[in-house]
């Protein structure tokens, strides 16, 4: 490039929006580059993107380089000034790597070079809300696609590509759009559950505020596929970034005919709705969803009838999770043979584990199923962040067991992880040290079930005050046989009485807690005796 | 062996947990197939969705619950009902899972039975532990179950979080709700929504905190709550319980019986301890109201035992005197020694007698009997005379029977419901109910009704059209719907070629055509916006099915007849009748306003509507009561008031009805009575009439007599004694007592025999019987030969005239019009707590939602006049005028205002006028010319009341002893 080219178009500096990265300060970072571009008069475009998910690295900053973005992180919020005006003087813009901050090609970065990024592909690189970027990164290739195929042949793709439900449940999505366009009705629904709720979970978040489109589209086939000219996100009240990105995102699809009538000239229609959740974890239970999205109290409804033939307002109803409408239109584009040779056994495909809690480098990681948990904790993960020893992990959100080091080879994957009584869920990792009273999380278990429970059957309502006092009894007067009994006895009506999963899983961390970290729960009784 | 499933095998008394599948909707609603499954080791078929809790409970075989009632659709939260089933993962709930074919389930296991005690262990560890104490103690779902589930201990203790310092909620005089027995089950607040319709109920506050809240978080009496019931029927614990059980303890035994309010007929259980009655409870048995009830039937009972009742018989020389207790011989021959002498001062027709729809069948009959044969005149009439007998007429022209075509549960098959001129919510609650359940269904509504009524404010529904018409313009209204479907072609002519009269036909196609019918013509008349109007007629005639129900407001005016003949057209003419989900239905006023009419009430018509100057008719008659019968009619209630206003009509006997207070222009009324030489009034309470009365005997409510009442849908009902005449005599013996003394004998020792005498003489009742109500639980007339179940659904192939006869309606509006002297239109109508002239309902904590009658009046007509809220106004008309407080409201139109007649001192029909249907004068109370001034005290005419009532309650509380 000759340096009459340089100084005419202007140079780009890449940062993240995600809100991680403005916790982080990208805010401040594209504040004080803005405040350099005008005292030095140089001519910056800064291009919001999403975030890569390294978060232990941001806020960061990457530059256009011929050989591909360069990175420039993480950088000290307390001297900022500083480190932009270095930034700069180093010409960074142009690629420099001798900065100190320089961390060399972004997709070089061992933590994401090691990824298999499928559904993340484009989280960090483009601009979310630009559909140029987002077509020139693939995007709308699977909608073309659908839009040139029978509703037979794109359930055929998806049912092929092994693809399971991201939301947890892991139920297979082929089967239920099936299940969808089979019944015979005038009026379907695909509502996304964008009610991310789990604790360490937020890759759903991540994708909406990195990649909204690849939802979009994915609704909209999924809509081509059932024969649902309706959809509605439901999405995480507590999510207003995200809700002001997809907001944009989807006015600039209907501008542009992706979504309303005759999409993209085609004969098909979709109508796409956001709706702002109830604040309430259980509505991202999918039937206490329906409930609310109906305008009504967040409580779940007994199955059957299954949403999937009486769904929203009585009508057959697609409900997926993000991470499950956003894989959509890459298998239809790359092939479902392409999809389902990732990963192992009956778990196909990538998922992105999101790796939190006491954790050195936390992030999102996205891989095919099949390594250890071990390989997210050591090799991603780095170890603890606190330096101590790693003793306790929990995947797979709230309702998901407390695995002990014994149990890290468990390879991830659905159905070895239902063998030990634990989840894969949405794949949140939260990690803690040794210094973790693991007492307390299982009291934490069920108080989250009592905080959060719909209240509508017994097991839950009532049982998870009598777990919370239980455990407590347990903690002060020790781990008599009655107490024992009885704490495995309300376990077990939970998971076997509750309506929802909600009561039906809440018995896992607390039981896993129990069984693997016994220790902890003897520590008051030991006293005692 | 295989069980199959019996409908007719379903007991009342037995919660089958879940509702009985409907079939999906189809214009032939097609049977539902059956499925055959396994129940712990039974081979049963019950029909397909039917839930596995309901098939376990048709097999004999009780699966625990608490959230499941099978009037409530399955919710699934308490999680006892769970049950094994081979090949299925978990436990899942009886209650929320259908059956399928080659199921097969296991109701008991060790770990079922583990399950379910912890489940219950955990509800009693939030339970007050008082069962001794408990109101519910014996009558307790949670207790049942507790034991059902071997409950011996509860681990937890009794220290954790608990609820047990709720307060209770005692605003509502009927019942009481504590939140501290309240087991979040939500069965209270789905029968708000599903049985009654008014959502009023909800839970606040989620997980352990979850509680039930009225409105709002309001008191239960402050809430939208309209104290039907359903809740308080519903609620497995004593959470929702009758304040009558708290004082007085389980009831020891119960007698279906019916409920003696309005013409919907509700069957109850009368709940009896002693010779108490503590409660009446809706019986699910009942097919009018399938164990719903409203406010009245389920709690107005205060007033059977209320100190007001009389219960001895008295006479005095005039009105003048104290009245004298007396023995029912001296009573009845007083009265009969008078009435004979005022036949031979003044003639044979000088004297008559008034039915009383409030009595039964029988009672009924034996009144006009008694007036035909011991008079010896027709001088025979009934309150219908003043509601519905247009209804009787019209219907008879058009298809040959004067009564309603359908049943209540044809309203579940309606696609379009019009409702014309009725008030449902308030008049007919139990029926407005089940209305609005199929609104919710997604039925459309059409009302014509110059108020608002509260119908159209129901929840979830998603269409109502209200065609807000003038008052005195309902055939202008109907001629118009005719000629829209008419003039766009939406007729049914096959159903009319079919069914109906050519010629007659042809005629009124003629008539309807002309352009003065039209949507746009009509509209200046009517005040109905043309495209509303039409939107309405296209609806109407495009549904699948369309059901017209009707009240007052199509029967009270100087047009009823023709407009209930424009009603029978408009269902001919889109073929909407003859089958479930169509008709035309009048909505009847009282319980059995219906069977007076069928009992020969008229005085043209002897039982069973046929014709007093039918010679062969008569004929009958004549063998069996064995005497010669008068071919004349007689006086209706109209001309007796003006003949004895006149002088020439001195003598009456008036069973069970208050015409010095229902009855139009009062002033006219009471210069009648006062002209009376010998008034005998039968009641259980000294009413408006009985004040002007010589003869008082004591009537008997409907706990105290064994009879039948007939409802709106033709049903006639059981009423059962649950206690003995409070006066000694039921209403029948009373009459047979006064005939006897007549010297006419009558000699029945049960109203069995007088039904068997009815059925015999009448040919639409000839197979009704006491043995048939016994195994049937009520009959639906006619039934006879032809149909020895009854009759569901009338002119199902053929009119009972033959051919449906299409009557011109040509409009004409009342004489009573708006002036500059009367600028506004008073119309009237009820309130759901009170009924009709309050006599029962006034004596009741009813009093607390209406104590008193209130005049509506639209903001627009009470600024013209310098009204406010709550200011004093009198309302003047041609008749008179009374006094009553404002009211400013958006439910009504400009130039229109309403009150209710449920006061006495009210005087509401003080101001009503003489003006009357052209073919069955009934009064034209929904129109009334009047002028509204505020004053500041009461009006000349309630002065005068005040003094008179008081008066004649002085007169009966020095009453006399001999």
């Amino acid at each position: 490039m000759s340096d009459t080219e340089q100084q005419s178009c202007p140079r780009k500096i890449f940062l993240s929006r995600d809100t991680t990265s403005l916790a982080l300060g990208a805010e401040q970072v594209a504040d004080r580059i803005r405040a350099s571009e005008k005292h030095r008069g140089e001519d910056i475009e800064i291009v919001r993107t999403g975030s890569r998910g390294l978060f232990w690295l941001e806020p960061m900053i990457e530059v256009d380089t011929a050989a591909g973005r360069v990175a420039y992180g993480p950088l000290p919020i307390d001297q900022l000034d500083e480190t932009i005006e270095s930034l700069l003087d180093a010409d960074c813009l142009a690629g420099d790597k001798r900065h100190p901050l320089c961390l060399g090609l972004t997709e070089a970065i061992p933590y994401l070079a090691k990824q298999q990024r499928f559904s993340f592909s484009r989280v960090g690189v483009i601009d979310p809300l630009s559909l140029a970027d987002y077509q020139q990164h693939g995007g709308l290739a699977g909608l073309h696609l659908a839009l040139t195929m029978s509703a037979g042949d794109i359930l055929a793709v998806v049912s092929d590509s092994g693809l399971r439900g991201r939301g947890g449940a892991a139920f297979p999505t082929g089967i239920k759009w099936q299940t969808v366009h089979d019944v015979d009705s005038e009026q379907k629904y695909i509502v996304c559950n964008a009610d991310e709720g789990d604790s360490g979970s937020f890759a759903d978040r991540m994708l909406m505020e990195g990649d909204p489109f690849s939802l979009i589209e994915g609704m909209i086939i999924a809509g081509i596929a059932v024969g649902a000219q309706q959809g509605y996100i439901y999405l995480r009240e507590e999510y207003p970034n995200a809700h002001s990105i997809l907001k944009q995102a989807i006015a600039s699809a209907e501008a542009q005919q992706l979504l309303g009538n005759n999409i993209l000239g085609s004969s098909k229609h979709f109508q796409l709705e956001l709706r702002l959740a109830a604040g309430a974890y259980i509505c991202g239970e999918e039937t206490a969803l329906l409930e609310s999205l109906e305008g009504k109290r967040g409580m779940v409804r007994a199955k059957p009838p299954l949403p999937a033939i009486s769904g929203l307002f009585g009508k057959p109803t697609v409900v997926n999770n993000v991470l499950t409408l956003a894989a959509i239109a890459g298998i239809l584009t790359r092939g479902a043979a392409y999809y389902r040779d990732y990963g192992i056994g009956r778990s196909r495909g990538t998922l992105p584990f999101q790796l939190s809690g006491n954790i050195k480098y936390p992030g999102l990681i996205e891989l095919a199923f099949g390594p250890s948990l071990r390989t997210l904790l050591e090799d991603f993960g780095g170890g603890t962040y606190s330096g101590r020893p790693m003793r306790s992990v929990q995947v797979g959100g709230p309702l998901g067991a407390y695995l002990p080091a014994a149990q890290w080879d468990i390879a991830l994957d659905y159905e070895a992880f239902s063998q030990h009584n634990a989840v894969l869920g949405h794949g949140g990792i939260v990690v803690f040290d040794d210094s973790v009273d693991m007492a307390e999380q299982a009291r934490f278990s069920m108080e989250f079930c009592r905080i959060e429970s719909c209240g509508k059957c017994t097991p839950c309502r009532i049982g998870s005050t009598r777990g919370v006092e239980l455990i407590d009894k347990i903690c002060t007067d020790g781990c008599s046989a009655n107490n024992m009994n009885l704490l495995e006895d309300l376990c077990d009506t939970m998971t076997h009485g509750s309506l929802c999963a909600m009561g039906g899983m809440t018995p896992i961390p607390v039981q896993s807690a129990l069984q693997h970290f016994a220790e902890d729960f003897s520590k008051q009784g030991e006293q005692d005796d | 062996m295989i069980k199959h499933w019996d409908p007719s095998a379903i007991d009342y008394e037995t919660d089958y947990g879940t509702p009985a599948p409907q079939p999906e909707y189809s214009p032939e609603y097609a049977e539902l197939p059956e499925v055959s499954l396994f129940i712990d080791g039974n081979s049963l078929k019950v029909p397909a969705g039917s839930s596995v809790m309901r098939a376990a409970a048709l097999a004999g075989i009780s699966i625990p619950k608490l959230c499941a009632s099978d009037n409530l659709q399955a919710f699934g939260s308490c999680r006892l009902c769970l049950v094994e089933i081979e090949g299925r993962k978990g436990y899942p709930a009886s209650c929320t899972t259908p059956v399928e074919n080659g199921m097969r389930i296991l109701t008991e296991s060790g770990k079922l039975a583990a399950l379910r005690r912890n489940v219950m262990e955990l509800y009693i560890s939030d339970h007050p532990l008082d069962c001794l104490t408990c109101p519910s103690n014996g009558d307790c779902e949670l207790q049942d179950m507790a034991t059902a589930v071997d409950l011996t201990e509860v681990r937890y203790g009794y220290d954790g979080k608990n609820h047990l310092q709720a307060e209770q909620d005692r605003s509502n005089p009927y019942f009481t709700f504590d939140p501290s027995k309240c087991i979040v089950c939500s069965r209270c607040v789905r029968a708000c929504e599903e049985v009654q319709g008014t959502f009023a109920l909800g839970i606040d506050g989620r997980g352990f905190d979850s509680k039930i809240v009225a409105g709002q978080k309001q008191s239960f009496m402050a809430s939208d709550c309209v104290s039907c019931g359903a809740c308080v029927q519903t609620c497995p614990t004593a959470a929702l319980i009758d304040n009558a059980i708290i004082e007085h303890g389980q009831p020891q035994r119960s007698v279906v019986t019916t409920c003696a309010y309005c013409g919907v007929g509700c069957a109850f259980k009368a709940e009896m301890k002693g010779n108490q009655l503590l409660r009446m409870t809706p019986y699910k048995g009942g097919p009018a109201n399938r164990g719903h009830s409203c406010v009245k039937g389920r709690f107005a009972l205060g007033y059977a035992s209320h100190p007001d009742r009389v219960t001895e018989p008295m006479i005095r020389d005039n009105i003048n005197q104290a009245w004298r207790t007396v023995s029912w011989d001296e009573a009845v021959n007083f009265a009969a020694d008078r009435l004979r002498t005022i036949q031979q001062q003044h003639g044979r027709r000088s004297i008559g007698g008034i039915t009383s729809s409030r009595c039964s069948n029988e009672e009924t009959y034996l009144v006009q009997k008694m007036v035909r044969a011991a008079f010896g005149n027709n001088n025979v009439d009934t309150c219908a005379r003043v509601c519905h007998s247009p209804t009787g007429y019209g219907l008879k022209q058009t298809l040959g029977e004067s009564a309603g075509t359908q049943d209540f549960d044809s309203v579940e098959k309606a696609d379009v419901i019009v409702v014309i001129g009725a008030n449902p919510t308030d008049g007919h609650p139990v029926f407005a109910s089940r209305l609005r359940k199929r609104l919710r269904e997604g039925a459309q509504l059409i009302v014509a009704d110059p108020r608002q009524i509260d119908l159209l404010n129901s929840v979830h529904v998603a269409s109502t059209l209200h065609l807000p018409l003038r008052p005195g313009t309902n055939v202008a209204f109907i001629n118009a719907i005719a000629h829209v479907i008419i003039s766009e072609g939406l007729e049914d002519d096959a159903f009319i070629a079919q069914r109906c009269e050519t010629d007659a036909y042809r005629e009124w196609k003629s008539f309807i055509s002309d352009a003065k019918h039209s949507p746009q013509a009509s509209a200046a008349i009517t005040g109905i916006n043309a495209d509303d109007l039409r939107q309405a007629a296209r609806r109407y005639a495009n549904a699948g099915n369309g059901a017209i129900y009707y009240g007052l407001g199509v029967t009270e005016h100087s047009q009823g007849s023709t407009m209930v003949m424009g009603i029978a057209n408009l269902a001919m003419l889109t073929g909407n009748i003859g089958r479930a989900g169509v008709g035309v239905n009048p909505l009847r006023g009282q319980n059995n306003v219906q069977g007076s009419c069928d009992m020969g009430s008229f005085p043209h018509e002897l039982p069973g509507y046929r014709a007093i100057g039918d010679d062969s008719v008569r004929a009958q008659f004549e063998s069996v009561w064995g005497v010669e019968l008068d071919p004349e009619p007689g006086f209706r209630i109209t001309n007796m008031l003006n003949e004895a206003v006149a002088g020439r009509y001195k003598g009456l006997y008036c069973q069970g009805e208050d015409i010095a207070q229902s009855d139009p222009n009062t002033q006219h009324v009471q210069a009648a009575l006062r002209n009376l030489d010998c008034l005998i009034v039968q009641d259980i309470f000294l009413n408006e009439t009985a004040k002007f009365a010589h003869v008082f005997l004591p009537g008997s409510s409907f706990l105290e007599k064994d009879g039948t009442f007939t409802n709106a849908e033709r049903r006639i009902s059981p009423v059962r004694k649950v206690i003995e005449p409070l006066g000694g005599k039921a209403d029948w013996e009373a009459t047979m007592a006064l005939s006897n003394a007549l010297g006419y004998p009558m000699n029945y020792q049960h109203p069995a025999e007088i039904m068997a005498e009815i059925a015999s003489l009448t040919p639409t009742f000839a197979g009704v019987s006491y043995q048939r109500l016994e195994q049937q639980g009520s009959i639906q007339w006619p039934c006879n030969q032809d149909a020895p179940g009854g009759t569901a659904v009338m002119h199902e192939t053929e009119f009972v005239r033959g051919l449906g006869k299409f009557v011109v309606t040509e409009y004409l509006p009342t004489s009573e019009k708006v002036t500059r002297r009367f600028p506004l239109l008073l119309t009237t109508g009820r309130i759901l707590s009170q009924y009709n002239v309050g006599a029962q309902t006034r004596r009741t904590d009813n009093m607390q939602w209406h104590p008193q009658d209130i005049l509506d009046i639209h903001q627009h007509d009470a600024e013209d006049r310098g009204i406010v809220d709550g200011d004093k106004v009198e309302i003047s008309s041609r008749a008179g005028a009374t006094v009553l407080t404002a009211r400013i409201t958006e439910q009504l139109q400009p130039g229109v205002v309403y009150t209710t007649f449920h006061h006495p001192e009210s005087g509401a029909n003080v101001i009503t006028t003489d003006n009357s249907d052209w073919a069955t004068n009934c009064p034209e109370y929904k129109v009334t010319a009047v002028q509204i001034n505020k004053v500041t005290e009461e009006s000349a005419w309630q002065q005068d009341f005040q003094q008179f009532s008081s008066k004649q309650q002085a007169l009966l509380k020095d009453k006399l002893s001999s």
